[in-house]
C-alpha cells in the first residue's frame, strides 16, 4: 500500500425524490489498498458505487481518478478508465461457456481460442482455478464469482469494486477469494470492498469508510478498531444480539420420510433419501454450499413441488401430494430464497404482494373469490408496523425496497400468519447487520412460540447462532442431524463439503 | 476520452410511470395522425382532408354521418369482444395470436346450430347458437391451450396456424355443408338476418346496436371488475409477472393458461356468432375481415385496461369506417389504410418506452 491516492471522492451528493441517497461523500481510495465501504442497506452504499462506476450521475461532488477529473457517464467509461466491478448478483449466461460469457461483455473479443487460454493464464496466475469450457449454469456461485472476476481483471483494472463478495461463498471459497485479493493488492490494484461483513473486513481491508444515512460517519482502520465500535458507527446504535430461548417439544412438527426425487430438467439437482424429524418449538439449520438441492428441497416442503403424498407428514397429516395452498392452511409456511420475482413481485406494490402469499390462511379473499383489499391493506400495514419496513407507505412497489427491508417484509408476511412449521431459505442473505439482527430476532421467537422452524443457509455463522440442530446437505443427500451446541465452523465446513462422520452414504 | 454525450439519454424509472401510461395512447394517435399524413401526401393525397375525412366525416359530415354512424359500433363490438378476451392473455404474458380461426370456427358453429333447426321458429334458437358459438371459439382456443400444457408447444405459433386451418374449414362450409340449397349454387349459406328466429337484428333503429355491442359492453365491465376485484384477475395478473411467483402463491401456470386462452377464444366466438347473424348474415367464403387480428391493436391501443379497450375499439372501428370513405373519396389504396392502423400499434409500443424510462437530454461537454 502506497501513500499516492488513486480516487478521491469530494462531496459527493446524491438525491432521489424524497430519498438522499449521499450527501457529501469524502474519502480517499489509496493506490494498492483494500477499502472497505461499510454500511447499513438503504445507507447510501450501492448509490456511490453506481457513480463511481458511471451508473449515476450525481447531483453534487466531484471525483478525481490519479489526480484528473473522472466523471463517468456510463459503465464503459468508468472500464475504460480502469475502474472494473463484479456485482452481487452476477450477469452470466447459464447455457454459455464460461469464454463465451467472458467475451460478451468485451468490446472487441479476440478468438475464443485466443480468449481461453488468456483465461486460464490469469486463472492460474491469481489462484481462481477455472475451465474456460465449462457452461456456466453447471458451476457453483464460488465458480461464477471467479468468472465476473476473471471477467475484470482481463481489462487490467486500476480499481476493483466488489459488492458483497462473500455472501454466496463457503469458507474454503473466501480463503482463495482473499488471497486472490491480496495478491492483486501487491501487484497495486487497489480494491473496493463492500459488506456488511465486519470479520471478513477486519481480515483483508486495510481502511474502512463507513456510511450511514447516506453520509461519511467515519474512516478507521479495521484491524485496530473494535467490532462493537465500527458496529456502532454503522446503525447509529449497538445491535441487538439475538436472544434465544429453547422450548423444544417432543411433539413431531414435520416429518420427512424416504423422500427421493428426480428432477425434470437437468438444471434442478436429485434429491436423495432424505429423512428427519422436526419437532415443535425446534429450529433446524440445513447447510450447504449453494445449488446442492436447498431450493429443490425448499420448494418440496412448501409444496410449491408436489411428492409422494407419505413422504412429507404435517402433525397428523400426510401432504406429500397437496398443494402450496392447503399447507398454508394446515400451517407450513415458507419464505424462499429469492426475494424479487419468488417471493414477491417486485414491480407490485406491497398490498398485492401480501395478497401473493397471504390469501388463503388470512382470508383475505372471500368465498365468491372477490379480493378483500381492505384487509389486505390492514394486514400490509401491520406487517409495515411489526417488522419496522421501511418505506414511505404500502402502495409502493416491492422492488424499489432495499435488500434488508424487502426480506424484513417478507419474513414478516409469513411470520404474522403464525406458521406451525416455517421453513426460510437463506433469510438473511445480502441483508444488513441491524435488519439481519431484527429478522434473527423474529425467527427465534416465532420459535419460543412453539412453532418447528427450518432454516436453510450458506451462512453458517447465522446457523451456529440460530439453530438447536444441524443437517448439512451435499448433492442431493443430507447427513445425520447433530446437536448444533458445540460445533464449530471447521466442523460444519467438513461436513458441508460431504465428508465427515455424520454421514450414512446410501449409495 | 468520455464517450457518448450530447444524446437523449433514457434512464429507467424506478417504478412505471402512470402518467405516461395514459397519455402514449394518444400521442401515438397524434404521431400516427402526422406520420399517416405524410403517406398521404407522397401519395399526392392532401393530407388534411385525408385525415380529415377518416377521423371527422364518418362522425359529422351529414352526408355520410347516417350511414357511418351506427357503422362504428357494428365494427367496434366484435373488436372490444376479441380485446377483451385477449387482453387476459396478454396480461399473463400468454399470446393468443388466433383469434380469426376463433372467430370463424364461432361463426360455423352457432351458424350451424341457426341452420339446423330453419325453418322452425322458438326463443330457444338464438340462445342456443350463442352458446354453440361461444363454445366453438373455446374449443378451437383449447386446441393451443392443450399442446402448451402438455408439450410445451408455443402457443403463438399453434393459434396463428389455426387460423389458416379455420380459414379452409370456412371455405369449405360455405361451399358444401352449409351452402344454401335455394342460393341458386352460389357459395355461403342461407342469410340468418331473413330467418327470425336466428337472427341478431339491430336493436335500436339507426344505432348498429345489436346483441353483440350489448354483450361487448356488458362483458367491459365485468372483466373490470374481474381484473381488480377478483382472485382471478389477480392471478393473471401475477402469471404475467414472474411464474414463479405465481407458483408460491398457489397459482397454476396450466390453469391460467387454459382459462386466458379458453375465454379469449370463446369471447372471440361469441363475436363470430353475433357477426354472422347479424351484420353479415351469412357463413361465406370472404366471411371473415380481420378482426381477430386488428383486435390485437385494440388490446395493445387499450393498454389491456377494459376501458381503454372499449375506446380503442371505438377508435379503431372509426379508421376503419374513415379509411374505407377515403378509399371512396380519394382513391387511397386499401393496402395505405392498413399501413396507417398499423402504424397506431407501432407508435404506440415505441411511447411505451417512456412509461419505462425517462428521456434526459444531455449536452456536449468534453472532460
Amino acid at each position: 500500500m502506497s501513500n499516492i491516492s488513486l480516487l478521491e471522492i469530494d462531496g459527493v451528493s446524491k438525491s432521489y425524490p424524497g430519498v438522499i441517497a449521499n450527501e457529501n461523500v469524502k474519502f480517499t481510495i489509496k493506490t494498492g489498498e483494500i477499502h472497505a465501504l461499510l454500511g447499513e442497506n438503504g445507507a447510501g452504499k450501492s448509490t456511490l458505487v453506481k457513480t463511481i462506476y458511471g451508473l449515476v450521475k450525481p447531483d453534487k461532488g466531484l471525483m478525481k481518478l490519479n489526480g484528473n477529473l473522472y466523471s463517468p457517464n456510463e459503465p464503459r467509461d468508468a472500464r475504460s478508465c480502469g475502474v472494473a466491478m463484479v456485482f452481487q448478483h452476477f450477469s452470466l449466461f447459464n447455457a454459455l461457456t464460461v469464454a463465451e460469457n467472458i467475451a460478451l461483455g468485451m468490446e472487441s473479443p479476440p478468438s475464443i481460442d485466443r480468449l481461453s487460454s488468456k483465461i486460464e493464464t490469469i486463472s492460474i496466475e491469481y489462484g481462481l482455478p477455472i475451465n474456460p469450457e465449462k457452461m456456466v449454469g453447471s458451476l457453483s456461485a464460488g465458480e461464477q464469482q471467479r468468472v465476473e472476476i476473471i471477467r475484470c481483471l482481463l481489462q487490467n483494472p486500476k480499481l476493483l469494486i466488489m459488492d458483497e463478495p462473500t455472501s454466496v461463498l463457503t469458507p474454503n471459497e473466501i480463503k482463495t477469494l482473499f488471497s486472490t485479493l491480496k495478491k492483486l493488492k501487491r501487484e497495486g490494484t487497489s480494491i473496493l470492498y463492500i459488506s456488511h461483513k465486519l470479520e471478513d473486513i477486519r481480515s483483508i481491508c486495510d481502511t474502512a469508510t463507513i456510511l450511514r444515512g447516506g453520509k461519511n460517519v467515519g474512516t478507521c482502520d479495521p484491524k485496530k478498531e473494535n467490532v462493537r465500535n465500527i458496529a456502532k458507527m454503522m446503525i447509529g446504535e449497538t445491535i441487538k444480539i439475538p436472544k434465544k430461548k429453547s422450548t423444544i417439544s417432543k411433539l413431531i412438527a414435520l416429518e420427512v420420510d424416504c423422500l427421493n426425487w428426480v428432477p425434470r430438467d437437468s438444471s434442478q439437482k436429485q434429491l436423495k433419501n432424505i429423512s428427519f424429524k422436526l419437532l415443535k418449538g425446534e429450529i433446524l439449520g440445513i447447510g450447504g454450499v449453494a445449488g446442492n438441492g436447498q431450493d429443490e428441497l425448499t420448494d418440496i416442503l412448501s409444496g410449491e413441488i408436489l411428492s409422494n403424498k407419505s413422504t412429507i407428514r404435517l402433525f397428523d397429516n400426510s401432504i406429500g401430494d397437496i398443494g402450496i395452498n392447503k399447507r398454508r392452511l394446515l400451517g407450513l409456511l415458507t419464505a424462499p430464497e429469492e426475494r424479487l420475482g419468488h417471493a414477491a413481485i417486485p414491480d407490485m406494490d406491497l398490498i398485492e404482494n401480501t395478497n401473493l402469499t397471504a390469501h388463503t390462511r388470512e382470508k383475505l379473499v372471500k368465498k365468491s373469490g372477490i379480493i378483500d383489499w381492505k384487509k389486505t391493506q390492514e394486514f400490509t400495514k401491520n406487517i409495515i408496523k411489526e417488522f419496522d419496513v421501511r418505506t414511505p407507505n404500502a402502495k409502493v412497489a416491492a422492488g424499489s425496497l432495499s435488500g434488508g427491508n424487502l426480506q424484513k417484509f417478507v419474513i414478516g408476511r409469513e411470520v404474522l400468519q403464525k406458521p406451525l412449521v416455517f421453513i426460510v431459505n437463506q433469510p438473511t442473505w445480502g441483508v444488513d447487520a441491524a435488519a439481519a439482527s431484527s429478522i434473527k430476532q423474529a425467527i427465534l421467537d416465532l420459535a419460543s412460540t412453539g412453532s418447528a422452524v427450518i432454516i436453510i443457509s450458506q451462512d453458517l455463522d447465522e446457523l451456529l447462532e440460530l439453530t438447536d440442530n444441524f443437517m448439512a446437505i451435499n448433492s442431493g443427500e443430507m447427513s445425520q442431524k447433530i446437536n448444533t451446541q458445540g460445533l464449530t465452523v471447521d466442523e460444519i465446513g467438513l461436513m458441508i463439503g460431504g465428508t465427515g462422520a455424520y454421514w450414512k452414504r446410501h449409495d | 476520452m468520455l464517450t457518448g454525450n450530447g444524446m437523449i439519454r433514457l434512464e429507467k424509472r424506478p417504478q412505471p410511470s402512470k402518467k405516461w401510461t395514459s397519455i402514449t395512447p394518444f400521442l401515438a394517435v397524434l404521431a400516427t395522425m402526422f406520420v399517416g399524413g405524410i403517406m398521404f401526401w407522397a401519395l399526392g393525397k392532401d393530407p388534411i382532408e385525408a385525415i380529415r375525412i377518416i377521423f371527422w366525416d364518418p362522425l359529422f359530415n351529414p352526408q355520410f354521418a347516417s350511414y357511418a354512424r351506427p357503422q362504428i359500433l357494428v365494427k367496434a363490438g366484435p373488436l372490444i369482444l376479441i380485446a377483451l378476451g385477449l387482453s387476459l392473455g396478454f396480461r399473463a404474458n400468454i399470446w393468443n395470436i388466433g383469434a380469426e380461426g376463433q372467430y370463424i370456427i364461432g361463426a360455423i358453429c352457432g351458424a350451424g346450430v341457426g341452420l339446423a333447426f330453419y325453418p322452425s321458429e322458438g326463443w330457444f334458437i338464438f340462445p342456443l347458437m350463442v352458446i354453440a358459438g361461444a363454445l366453438g371459439g373455446f374449443l378451437w382456443a383449447m386446441i393451443p391451450a392443450i399442446l402448451k400444457i402438455k408439450f410445451n408447444t408455443n402457443e403463438i405459433l399453434v393459434s396463428l396456424m389455426l387460423v389458416y386451418v379455420a380459414e379452409k374449414i370456412l371455405v369449405s362450409v360455405s361451399l358444401g355443408l352449409m351452402r344454401n340449397p335455394e342460393g341458386g349454387g352460389f357459395p355461403g349459406s342461407r342469410n340468418l338476418q331473413y330467418y327470425k328466429a336466428a337472427s341478431n337484428p339491430e336493436l335500436i333503429s339507426g344505432t348498429g346496436m345489436h346483441w353483440g355491442v350489448l354483450v361487448a359492453l356488458t362483458l367491459t365491465c365485468l372483466t373490470y371488475i374481474m381484473l381488480t376485484k377478483h382472485t382471478l384477475g389477480f392471478q393473471i395478473k401475477i402469471s404475467g409477472q414472474s411464474n414463479k411467483a405465481a407458483r408460491f402463491s398457489g397459482t397454476s401456470p396450466s390453469v391460467v393458461t387454459a382459462i386466458c386462452l379458453g375465454v379469449s377464444g370463446a369471447l372471440a366466438g361469441l363475436a363470430g356468432l353475433f357477426e354472422v347473424s347479424g351484420p353479415s348474415g351469412q357463413i361465406s367464403i370472404d366471411f371473415n375481415v380481420g378482426y381477430g387480428f386488428t383486435a390485437i391493436i385494440v388490446a395493445f391501443l387499450g393498454r389491456l385496461n377494459p376501458f381503454g379497450i372499449l375506446l380503442a375499439g371505438l377508435l379503431m372501428a372509426l379508421t376503419y369506417i374513415g379509411g374505407e370513405l377515403a378509399q371512396f373519396m380519394l382513391g387511397l389504396p386499401a393496402a395505405a389504410i392498413q399501413a396507417f392502423q398499423g402504424m397506431l400499434l407501432f407508435f404506440l409500443l415505441a411511447g411505451d418506452i417512456l412509461t419505462n424510462y425517462r428521456p434526459k437530454f444531455t449536452y456536449k461537454k468534453r472532460l
